[in-house]
């Protein structure tokens, strides 16, 4: 690659924040867009399922909403592994900000689940391996967030929130593969990277827009998130007092 | 060798012993983490014996009667090898039809007919319009007319 790129520039809080000011509103309208277009498709595009009639229409919630919360996982072991590799502030601050948006669709793909299966299986829960390596998802979520808030240093609630996060990784294959790897209640994968999904297009369309929809959502108010993380733990610097000096 | 490469290392050789470690503890719980046993794996004797625990399988076309009482139901539950009757009393869930998955908990009576207590309907990850499951049905039948001749 031509010259030299300092790609350690925006782990730097300070300039990241104003960055981070500058895109959030960009993906929050992005996330707008793409979730009033997901739901318009899912609720008047898409066709009546032919076994399940209108309640399928779950799946413009529930199935992106279950992907997110496996793939903010992913991203915020990734960032807690960044931090404690380089040592840099902002990677466990991005770690914490994306921990509570994992929870929440984590929480909204068990929800909205419980509340079709009680129709369509007959039961609100059963322990079949989907749907409890899915809810260890969310405890490692909250677990996360507790140790975090647990410990008053900051760093080091970040070093110990580390662990645990790249931990709870080993979950994430198990909840993907839980279907194929054993009996479940729970219905195979109608979407997966190495064959045609088995559904209608339409209803696919309804399903992908709605995931990029959520994708955008996180991205937003985590961007927004890790602002208040970066002001509240560099409150004591030089940049911030000048930065809230500007606003007197 | 950097500290941040040691400490990349470090990462990467722990996270791969934790998979190591998991995927050890998984294969060794493999049979208890069969949320249900098919009709071949209870006419092997592999289910528990005296027990509730559950059966799956897909319900045999034509096998269900509804007694007289209007909420005892018969029908068999077949993995195409090995099948196995099923009373039930009760209230049967939307997805519960001939021809499809299910997923029913009870206990093996001596007569071999399975006591349910529960009944869950086990829904495949098929998702299309009715017009083209008609379709696709008539196709079906078309290819069965063929092959007939």
């Amino acid at each position: 690659m031509k010259g030299n790129i300092n790609w350690f520039k925006y782990s730097s809080p300070q300039t990241f924040y104003p960055l981070a000011g500058t895109l959030a509103p960009w993906f929050g309208a992005l996330a707008a867009v793409f979730g009033a277009a997901g739901l318009y498709i899912g609720f008047f595009v898409a066709p009546t399922d032919y076994q399940q009639g209108e309640a399928y229409r779950i799946i413009f919630i529930h199935v992106p909403a279950a992907w997110m919360s496996m793939f903010l996982y992913l991203v915020m072991a990734f960032w807690a592994g960044a931090g404690l590799m380089f040592n840099t502030r902002l990677s466990g601050m991005m770690a914490s900000a994306l921990a509570p948006t994992g929870a929440l669709f984590t929480f909204i793909a068990l929800w909205t689940g419980s509340l079709w299966g009680k129709p369509m299986w007959g039961t609100y829960w059963v322990w079949d391996a989907r749907l409890t390596s899915e809810l260890i998802l969310l405890f490692l979520y909250f677990g996360f967030m507790a140790l975090q808030a647990a410990i008053d240093d900051a760093r080091r609630a970040d070093r110990a929130g580390a662990v645990l996060a790249l931990v709870g990784v080993v979950n994430v294959p198990v909840i993907y593969f839980s279907v194929q790897w054993w009996n479940t209640l729970h219905q195979g994968a109608s979407v997966s990277l190495t064959k045609a999904p088995t559904m209608a297009a339409t209803m696919f369309a309804g399903m992908i827009v709605m995931a990029f929809g959520f994708w955008f959502y996180s991205i937003a108010v985590t961007l927004l998130r890790v602002r208040c993380i970066v002001l509240e733990r560099e409150r004591n610097s030089e940049w911030v007092t000048e930065y809230a000096r500007d606003f007197r | 060798m950097k500290p941040r490469h040691k400490r990349l290392a470090m990462i990467v050789g722990g996270v791969a012993a934790l998979g190591a470690a998991a995927a050890l503890v998984l294969s060794a719980f493999q049979q208890n983490l069969v949320f249900f046993f098919t009709p071949s794996q209870v006419a092997a004797n592999e289910a528990p014996q005296g027990r509730n625990f559950r059966i799956g399988g897909l319900v045999e076309a034509g096998s269900v009667k509804r007694q007289a009482d209007g909420v005892t139901v018969q029908f068999v539950v077949t993995d195409t090898a090995r099948s196995i009757p099923v009373v039930y009393r009760g209230i049967l869930p939307d997805l519960f039809r001939e021809g499809k998955g299910v997923v029913t908990q009870g206990r093996l009576g001596p007569d071999g007919v399975f006591q349910a207590s529960e009944v869950l309907a086990k829904h495949d990850e098929n998702y299309m319009p009715p017009e083209s499951a008609q379709a696709l049905e008539q196709a079906g039948k078309a290819q069965k007319s063929v092959v007939i001749r």
